[in-house]
């Protein structure tokens, strides 16, 4: 199996980011350049989006934007106007990390083989850090729309394998010995 | 007699707009249902009378293809149509789906006209 290279991972994410939005919500939203994220981000507010992806790779999708833009999609998503974040606006957010990302996993699996997709969480605040274990690249498709940026981001690596010589059933292999 | 509808999707989001969509392509309705995963969603089924159900497939506790599968096993059930609304674009999911009786398939994102061509395509 092949690992996926950066352009069309960029591309992938681009074309489903770029859908979602015009089908749901009627916006246009551009693409800026893609880049590798491979330091800590730094503390970040606003609204970021979590979804974990697994199969024979595993990772995670990521949504970050402000507190303002998701207001905004959450307006044209139930065409509600909303100016604070509460339950609908997390909702909202939710629904557009599971669809953005779910289309890249279908995109994706082609590539990479079939890969399951978590239950999206969503968390709202000020000056908060987010990390994955592990050191794994980040590949970061940031976009504009009315001067509002939104970042996907999509952290992935070949799943570990169990060691040949451990026994299913036994976690070290120590305890092969009789 | 117009289909009494249940929406299934654990996004409240979706549940909106789809109910929107519904009402807004005047499509002839009787009354809508929610449920928020395939459990809620059984429970509404026995306590209503459903003609057609709009369901995704990736929720919590019982998702939409286990609760298209206990559909079909329920005879009494055996007229109801299951639209699955989702996001899951694996080939093999989809051939699962109808393999299990699934009547349509849309795609998310979709458009409210996909919607109400499904719809009025089952009834």
């Amino acid at each position: 199996m092949e690992a996926i290279d950066r352009d069309t991972l960029a591309r992938v994410i681009q074309t489903a980011t770029q859908e979602v939005f015009s089908t749901m919500l009627g916006m246009e939203i551009s693409c800026g350049e893609p880049f590798v994220e491979r330091v800590p981000p730094a503390p970040s507010e606003g609204v970021v989006s979590l979804v974990g992806l697994a199969g024979q790779w595993v990772g995670t999708g990521c949504l970050c934007c402000s507190a303002a833009f998701a207001c905004r999609i959450c307006s044209r998503m139930l065409m509600v106007e909303t100016d604070s974040v509460g339950e609908d606006v997390l909702d909202v957010i939710a629904e557009m990390t599971n669809m953005i990302i779910g289309n890249v996993k279908t995109g994706l699996e082609e590539h990479l083989g079939p890969m399951g997709l978590s239950i999206p969480t969503v968390v709202f605040g000020k000056n908060f850090t987010t990390k994955s274990v592990g050191d794994a690249e980040w590949s970061v498709c940031p976009f504009v729309s009315e001067e509002e940026r939104l970042e996907v981001k999509i952290c992935l690596a070949p799943c570990r394998k169990p060691h040949p010589m451990v026994r299913p059933g036994f976690l070290h292999t120590y305890s092969l010995q009789a | 007699m117009p289909p009494n509808v249940l929406i299934v999707d654990d996004s409240a989001a979706i549940r909106k707009i789809l109910q929107r969509v519904l009402r807004q392509a005047e499509v002839p309705l009787g009354s809508l249902y929610e449920a928020g995963d395939g459990v809620q969603a059984l429970e509404a089924m026995k306590n209503n009378s459903i003609d057609l159900v709009l369901s995704d497939i990736n929720m919590p506790n019982m998702d939409g293809l286990q609760l298209l599968a206990q559909i079909r096993a329920n005879p009494q059930w055996h007229g109801v149509r299951v639209l699955m609304i989702t996001t899951e674009g694996n080939q093999a999911r989809v051939m699962e789906a109808v393999g299990l009786g699934a009547a349509g398939y849309v795609r998310k994102p979709f458009t409210a006209d996909q919607i109400k061509e499904k719809v009025l395509s089952l009834m």
